[in-house]
């Protein structure tokens, strides 16, 4: 599988990523070889194989319905770039 | 007292030969002394350490300490500390103050452990070299110019150095094994679900485990008796009773059995180290145990495995650094997509946009099925040779890394080289299974570890089978030079 | 050429938990900015979530009460996504396996006939928080109170072919979901929305045409609105030869028109995959059999029962279980008044004008189930008649206290002393000999006459049926 400069860039626009342009071509070539190393799978089938997302086959523990949390808002905004009046702050959104 | 075990440093407190804070003090010089040469710490709490230790020397006198109060840690920058800087080696959090103490954190405080610093590590934990990180490369204390390994890097050359007797890691693929391998120390990746994941900042959801790394088998086990347990705040973390880790140390091993898997003995394994495991495996033999050969068929294709399942959760898991509500913000961004995108552009380093990108292409339209639900189904096959291997078997045994510690830029430009290091570690972290590196002797003057692998929630065991062949050598205690 | 309206609801619906579907934090509405977003909701880095049960027990409730099947297993997936109101970047929702699927709900259309509408399935997934676009800087603040907040997606199948069709479904659905206590239902504040797919096709046709999605509309009076302006503005492109767009568009209320959201270009990749920081959610067939029992009356039993123990016309017996409190206030004033025709009346009537006129919610009526009990216990003793009774029911509302009070401190008694009613007879008959004669001839109308003189004279406290029966006998 080989990955073109298009495909860099749809998918850095998918995950929000700003590539310099020189970096493309790089970054085709490791992608490239990482999907060829990948490519090792098609070895084996799995079509009579269930898909494993965990290695414990447990399930999902349930939190009672109880709120413990307090209002801690001051010392999270601490950590933000831009905040105002208990607010984040970002550019402004157009709808 | 840096030559001293966890243990014997535990007993010293507890016997007022030093006090936790002259203790702490002499951790904390030995890092000013040398680790301008390793730089194995991102960020060293010398004022909350020696709080921590007047706290614990309280304590120690009033007669309520546990095993580990006093004792100077450190922890793996990747796990959240209320107060301290906790930037996961990233330019993305170099100006995080966590707001709250991972689960892993606040065990060890409770336990009165003093956490003296925060360690380098491979940035986002990933990478298996420790040359990812934001705050530059950690130096290898048997060779300045090598590597550590990767990604708990830091924790191992640390802990290597005596710098500090015990630190913390997590492993993704063998972030604790490896670099405990590469810089000769003891480190154990516990069985899935043993260790809370809450507060560990996340790089594979369904792989990470955070373990502990020390100079010992025996230290080990001190340190994982504090970090296990169940942890309400994480839903992949298992109910079931922590045992006391160093109360079965001293077990027998007679009849053992130990699997050697054929395939972590073939190509691309350098003869020396191969040389140095089979000497291991001799010693099993005198401490009667049973060598049975066994194969792990699909071990071949966990390398290529985990670079989907890896990546595709570290795509999503890394999409919350988008500069809006903490870490790095870009300059005057333009617009919503201008700050998103410069932000993660500018604040994650190569490698972690290398996996994001794979990650998310693994997981877009059209590519699923190929890539990330083919990995899935791999994944079961992998874990299922395990299941049938320790139907025959007690323990795995084999080598934790294919050489010995690499050199400084030697592996960089190529991502795919540097992903093989972890051959014989990744499958574990897939299956979920717990696993241990453990020094066994040295190679052109450089560290060899023994993997030992053991069923789900063998723990004890693995320790066990550690502790037993530090009693009948010394590759454990060796210090490396200009570190003594 | 005829053209055929397809339309298909996705309903999110607030489920009234105290603290979140991950996290721990409340879900109380209106708090100030951020302070009921904890660690977990903010996303910030090392975080986990873990299911809140009563989010599970509301979902079972939900998939019981449609007829649907309940999924013994589960799975949370992520819906990756970038918006600043999305603070983990992914949304945790649900995507192969949701909780309930293959449900139903029979909607009632005006001319009085039923269609069931299938339901495709309802999933769990987390609110997002909100951006608010007041200038702060030139910039958007961003509020992530309600990040987290535990939705129920209901998404139909395309089974409705109108406007009004959508807007009953939507109407049974918020009824029901306020029946099972899962959902305040509260529409002002967000807790219920919906986005509706519509499409149009011509008439005959099986395929459907292109849909349009409408998104996030909050009233049922908007619903109708949206749905009919887009449908023309379909049929306007098909019947002019072009070709509707599959895109998203957004119903502007001031302007009565759909605009596109976003450009077609940027076809969103939502990159669904399980979230491995939670595991399957497992319900047994012994939790489904535990909510059952717990599950209230629903409408439609509740409809059934009214008619055939009240004697309630189908029409009554529909508007009085319309919501689950309207029908207990009903049956309350029923059985203490034992009058369970007139309390249909009253309720129907009076209370519910002077509701909606105020614009309050039967649980906030000042006049309770027992004070209006208390007032038709008094008609059917004849201590007032009907038409005082509109006064009593208006100073209770005032709050002058309650029925017998009223009733003494106005002089409101009916006078059932024939003696006084018919010495007032006698005076109006003498007054109007003419009238009386014509009565008397078989001009019947003129009896009407006579009564409302007597009832206006004696300030309408005289009995109606005594006044009328005191005419009889003069006229014999």
């Amino acid at each position: 599988m080989s990955l073109e400069t298009d495909d860099v860039k749809r998918i850095a626009h998918l995950a929000r990523l700003a590539i310099d342009e020189a970096d493309i071509p790089g970054y085709a070539r490791n992608l490239s070889n990482i999907l060829d190393l990948v490519e090792q799978m098609n070895s084996v089938n799995t079509d009579a194989v269930r898909p494993m997302a965990h290695p414990m086959d447990a399930q999902q523990r349930l939190r009672p319905d109880v709120v413990t949390e307090v209002n801690q808002r001051e010392k999270f905004l601490a950590n933000a770039p831009l905040a105002e009046a208990g607010l984040f702050l970002v550019p402004k959104v157009i709808e | 007292m840096h030559t001293k075990s966890l243990a014997e440093l535990a007993e010293g407190l507890r016997n007022k030969d030093f006090s936790s804070e002259e203790l702490t003090r002499s951790s904390l010089a030995r890092i000013k002394q040398y680790d301008i040469q390793l730089n194995s710490f991102i960020t060293v709490a010398e004022a909350p350490a020696l709080a921590q230790a007047r706290q614990a020397d309280a304590q120690l006198a009033s007669g309520k300490a546990g095993p580990l109060t006093g004792i100077p840690i450190a922890q793996k920058d990747i796990f959240c500390t209320e107060g301290v800087r906790t930037s996961c080696a990233s330019k993305m959090l170099d100006n995080f103050i966590s707001p709250y103490n991972a689960t892993v954190v606040q065990k060890y405080n409770d336990a009165g452990a003093v956490m003296i610093g925060k360690t380098n590590m491979d940035e986002f934990a990933m990478g298996s070299s420790n040359e990812t990180s934001f705050y530059g490369a950690v130096k290898n204390p048997w060779d300045l110019e090598a590597v550590p390994g990767g990604s708990s890097g830091g924790s191992a050359a640390c802990v290597a150095a005596r710098l500090v007797p015990a630190a913390t890691g997590t492993d993704t693929g063998g972030s604790i094994r490896q670099p405990a391998a590469l810089c000769g120390i003891t480190g154990i990746k516990p069985t899935y679900g043993r260790v809370s994941r809450y507060g560990m900042i996340a790089f594979a959801s369904s792989l990470d485990q955070a373990g502990a790394m020390a100079g010992s088998a025996e230290d080990t086990a001190m340190m994982l008796n504090a970090m296990a347990g169940f942890d309400p705040k994480d839903s992949t973390s298992i109910e079931k009773d922590v045992p006391d880790y160093t109360a079965s140390l001293n077990n027998d091993i007679k009849g053992l059995k130990i699997g050697l898997p054929k395939e972590y003995f073939g190509e691309g394994l350098d003869a020396d180290v191969a040389a140095k495991i089979e000497q291991a495996i001799e010693e099993y033999k005198k401490l009667g145990a049973e060598i049975v050969e066994i194969s792990l068929p699909n071990s071949s294709l966990s390398v290529p495995v985990y670079y989907v399942v890896a990546p595709a959760e570290c795509s999503t898991n890394l999409s919350r650094f988008d500069g809006v509500r903490y870490g790095y913000r870009c300059e005057d961004p333009e617009d919503l997509e201008d700050l998103y995108k410069r932000s993660r552009g500018e604040g994650f380093g190569a490698e972690v946009k290398r996996r994001i990108m794979i990650g998310t292409y693994a997981l877009s339209a059209g590519y699923y099925d190929a890539y990330y639900l083919k990995a899935q189904k791999l994944r079961r096959l992998i874990s299922e040779d395990f299941k049938q291997a320790f139907e025959k078997v007690d323990v795995i045994m084999g080598p934790t890394a294919p050489s010995t510690a690499f050199k400084i830029g030697e592996k960089s430009d190529d991502p795919i080289t540097m992903y093989l290091s972890d051959i014989y570690t990744i499958a574990t972290n897939l299956a979920g299974l717990p696993g241990m590196s453990v020094p066994a002797g040295f190679s052109n003057s450089l560290p060899v570890g023994l993997q030992i692998i053991g069923n789900y929630f063998d723990e004890a065991r693995l320790l066990n089978v550690a502790h037993q062949y530090q009693n009948v050598t010394d590759w454990h205690r060796q210090i490396p030079k200009g570190f003594e | 050429m005829q053209w055929e309206t397809v339309i298909g609801l996705e309903i999110h619906t607030q489920l009234a938990t105290r603290s979140k579907i991950f996290s721990a934090a409340s879900t109380a509405y209106g708090a100030e900015a951020n302070t009921q977003a904890c660690a977990v909701d903010l996303g910030l880095p090392g975080v986990l979530p873990v299911l809140n049960a009563e989010v599970v027990t509301m979902a079972i409730k939900f998939g019981l009460a449609i007829d649907a099947t309940v999924a013994p297993l589960s799975v949370f997936a992520r819906k990756n996504y970038f918006y600043p109101d999305l603070p983990k970047g992914y949304q945790i929702s649900q995507m192969e396996l949701p909780i309930v699927e293959h449900g139903k709900l029979e909607i009632s259309l005006e001319d009085g006939t039923k269609k069931v509408i299938g339901v495709t399935r309802a999933h769990l997934e987390e609110d997002a928080g909100k951006s608010l676009h007041e200038d702060f800087q030139g910039m958007t603040g961003i509020d992530l109170n309600r990040a987290g907040t535990p939705l129920l997606e209901i998404v139909s199948e395309p089974d409705m072919r109108s406007a009004k069709e959508a807007v009953a479904y939507m109407k049974k659905m918020h009824s029901l979901v306020r029946y099972l206590g899962i959902s305040d239902g509260n529409m002002q504040e967000g807790s219920f929305r919906c986005d509706a797919n519509v499409s149009v096709r011509p008439k005959g046709q099986k395929e459907f045409g292109t849909r349009a999605e409408l998104k996030n509309i909050n009233s049922f009076r908007f619903v109708e609105r949206a749905i009919n302006i887009e449908v023309e503005r379909q049929i306007d492109i098909l019947e002019a030869g072009g070709k509707v767009v599959q895109e998203t568009r957004l119903y502007d209320a001031n302007k009565d028109e759909t605009r596109s959201m976003r450009s077609k270009e940027e076809a969103m990749d939502y990159r669904y995959f399980p979230d491995p920081d939670l595991l399957p959610v497992e319900i047994t067939a012994e939790q489904i059999e535990t909510v059952r029992q717990t599950l209230p009356e629903l409408p439609e039993a509740k409809k059934t029962r009214f008619i055939s123990d009240y004697q309630l016309s189908e029409y009554d017996a529909d508007i009085l279980t319309n919501s689950r409190e309207l029908a207990d206030y009903f049956e309350d004033v029923a059985r203490q008044s034992g009058e369970t025709k007139l309390s249909a009346n009253w309720v129907i009537g009076e209370l519910s004008a002077m509701l909606n006129k105020e614009g309050k919610d039967i649980s906030v009526s000042p006049v309770s189930a027992d004070m209006l009990a208390g007032m038709l216990i008094r008609i059917k003793d004849n201590t007032i008649s009907g038409k005082i009774a509109k006064e009593v029911f208006e100073a209770m509302w005032q709050g002058e206290g309650d029925a017998d009070t009223i009733i003494d401190n106005k002089g409101l008694r009916q006078i059932s002393d024939t003696g006084a009613i018919e010495k007032v007879l006698d005076e109006i008959i003498a007054a109007n000999p003419q009238q009386f004669d014509q009565l008397k001839g078989g001009k019947d109308k003129l009896m009407g006459f006579f009564v409302g003189q007597v009832m206006k004279a004696m300030g309408g406290k005289a009995n109606p049926a005594q006044v009328n029966e005191l005419m009889k006998k003069k006229l014999a």
